[in-house]
């Protein structure tokens, strides 16, 4: 049973999964399928339920309700020691009385495999730290603390690695070396990731598949191309990168897109990133995809005209324009500081455009500010 | 004022040699009259001696009561620390009805005055018909020692990270094995601190064991007893002693932690 190379392999299936803590539902009714040999992201803002999820699927939380099965084998009420399943914790959780070598060789040893020696110094090489087998935890950099603790749980080659933040305690710089790191080593290891963060961009840089999590349930599942650039709620749209909302109203089609009036100005919207329930939407468009010239320049596709820039800040690669469009909303447009670039101002009076292919609709009730306030308070 | 100057800098120097000075004259005191010669009142120092030392049970029966309070304080500390280890973890660990209320009752015997302590087990004893002698005693000093080592052992408990003990689960340790591999381990010098402690005060103990052991001896109650006619050197002999061996196993103890750490 505890072997975790026996039959137990397979995609994680997580069926009407709900667990409640009192009156508080941290996971609500979840249903998630995450293909074997994946690397998975659950994103999302503290307490959108994301690590109870993990938590459930490592066996230290039990589900309120439904069912968890990894390939037939349904594993919900199982002790977490039974399952093929192993951790990377959020502070690591290295034993502090063991070395390094006895550290990684603990799920070995427990699994009643006597001869450790071999795999231990094979994934101790795999994360490049085979000179610290004879350390204790706290003579580690938290770096190396890191890479330990991963080297722990792939050395028993589960079904899935969990990893709960990994990357959380890490400096930027470091932080991007892992996740390059994380991603060579899932693909050489060849297990099942399923990787939870509130960071977007460790998400996108690492995960094939993303499930954006919001108040214990799953907003969105798909590519991180998928999710960027075809969001389908607005929370989606504001927590993964930024997001300009338009508030409109769908007036008539044209072939495959729909016309839509923004506040007096028609724009074109194409149907398959359409998710308005009915004639009133969100137009969305990323800050990036749009192009600014001062007003009057002719310019094509979609055109918003009448925008004063009310912010210019010059940010190396980009500069962040914030335009004042005439319906009073502010508009954020970054634009790549490259030749083509005239030089806009504060108080300019400007014309905004894009292609029609990069724009996206969402419903029109939505609350278009879910999500972007998130950001501030996690970082 | 080159003297204030002087007082500015060294302020705290001055202050930890008073301090020192003052835990320790006792000590000293003990030690030094470990080698007077002084036959049988050991008030008067006469000429220095290293008989004491070469004939440290010399006095009469000295060796038996301190035989008798290490046989009292073994047995106790082992008891002591078992049972309060085990309440530690219930109540560090666990969740139940009324867990609050036993944390606040596991303080009781450290603030009851210890003489209304002995006086009241000495009337329960001799109500249930036990007559005072070495079980009773031992009995006295779990009780007393119990509540110090569910303090010290809970400190521990509480300041070890959950998640050890989750990542041990994840990493196919039953619950078993979870404790004998990880949690044991991370708390033993806890448990240590608290054998220690517990036995330090068994062997101290005078106020309660005088109400309950009867004809029985301790060494504090022999010392007690001696110094009404002079307390023979060879109490300060045991009493330095047993100064040098806790000094010992506290450096030791630090030497030994120091390594580990590296």
């Amino acid at each position: 049973m505890a072997d975790a190379s026996s039959s137990t392999r397979g995609d994680l299936r997580i069926v009407n999964v709900t667990k409640s803590f009192g009156d508080f539902t941290a996971v609500d009714d979840l249903t998630l399928t995450i293909p074997e040999g994946s690397f998975f992201a659950l994103l999302g803002p503290s307490g959108c339920g994301k690590t109870t999820t993990l938590r459930m699927v490592a066996g230290l939380e039990e589900p309120t309700q439904g069912s968890i099965h990894i390939g037939s084998t349904d594993i919900t009420h199982t002790r977490p020691y039974q399952r093929p399943v192993n951790t990377v914790f959020q502070n690591y959780a290295l034993f502090p009385h063991l070395s390094i070598y006895e550290n990684i060789a603990f799920g070995l040893r427990r699994r009643g495999i006597k001869d450790v020696k071999e795999a231990v110094n094979k994934v101790l090489n795999l994360v490049e730290l085979p000179h610290l087998a004879e350390r204790k935890p706290v003579q580690l950099s938290g770096g190396q603390q890191q890479r330990i603790a991963l080297a722990r749980a792939i050395v028993n080659r589960p079904a899935l690695l969990l990893l709960d933040e990994p990357l959380g305690a890490l400096d930027l710089k470091l932080r991007r070396q892992m996740q390059i790191e994380l991603k060579w080593i899932q693909t050489e290891v060849g297990i099942t990731f399923v990787h939870v963060t509130h960071d977007q961009e460790e998400a996108m840089t690492m995960a094939d598949t993303i499930a954006v999590m919001n108040e214990g349930k799953v907003e969105q599942m798909g590519t991180p191309a998928d999710l960027y650039d075809n969001p389908k709620t607005a929370f989606v749209a504001n927590f993964l990168g930024q997001s300009n909302l338009i508030e409109g109203r769908i007036e008539g089609n044209d072939g495959d897109n729909f016309v839509v009036d923004v506040f007096g100005q028609k724009i074109k919207i194409n149907k398959n990133r359409s998710h308005a329930k009915d004639s009133s939407v969100l137009a969305g468009i990323r800050p990036e995809k749009i192009r600014i010239q001062p007003a009057g320049t002719a310019m094509s596709g979609n055109v918003l005209t009448g925008g004063v820039i009310s912010d210019a800040s010059y940010i190396g690669v980009s500069t962040q324009f914030q335009v004042e469009m005439p319906w009073k909303q502010e508009l954020m447009v970054f634009e790549q500081n490259d030749d083509g670039v005239a030089p806009l101002e504060k108080g300019d009076a400007v014309t905004l455009s894009w292609e029609p292919v990069f724009t996206f609709a969402l419903d029109g009730r939505e609350d278009a500010f879910a999500g972007s306030e998130v950001h501030a308070d996690e970082e | 004022m080159r003297l204030t100057w002087w007082f500015r800098k060294n302020l705290i120097r001055v202050y930890m040699v008073l301090g020192f000075t003052y835990l320790f004259i006792p000590v000293a005191y003990t030690f030094a009259f470990s080698f007077n010669n002084g036959g049988k009142s050991n008030l008067v120092w006469k000429s220095f001696t290293l008989g004491n030392w070469q004939n440290p049970c010399g006095a009469p029966d000295v060796c038996v009561a301190l035989g008798n309070s290490i046989r009292v304080g073994v047995i106790s500390t082992v008891l002591a620390t078992i049972l309060g280890t085990l309440i530690a973890f219930a109540i560090g660990r666990h969740q139940f009805k009324g867990r609050s209320t036993i944390n606040t009752l596991i303080f009781l015997p450290m603030a009851t005055p210890e003489v209304v302590l002995g006086a009241s087990l000495l009337a329960m004893f001799l109500n249930l018909g036990i007559n005072p002698g070495f079980w009773p005693v031992v009995i006295a000093h779990v009780m007393f020692c119990i509540s110090f080592v569910v303090v010290t052992v809970k400190a521990r408990i509480a300041s070890l990270d959950p998640r050890l003990e989750q990542a041990a689960m994840d990493l196919y340790a039953n619950e078993f094995e979870t404790f004998r591999k990880v949690t044991l381990p991370l708390v033993a010098p806890g448990i240590a601190g608290a054998a220690l402690l517990a036995f330090s005060l068994s062997f101290d103990d005078f106020i309660i064991t005088n109400f309950n052991s009867g004809t029985l001896t301790t060494f504090p109650k022999f010392v007690y007893v001696a110094s009404a006619r002079g307390i023979p050197a060879q109490a300060n002999v045991i009493g330095s002693a047993m100064f040098f061996l806790a000094l010992f196993i506290v450096i030791a103890g630090q030497l030994v932690s120091r390594r580990k750490a590296r």
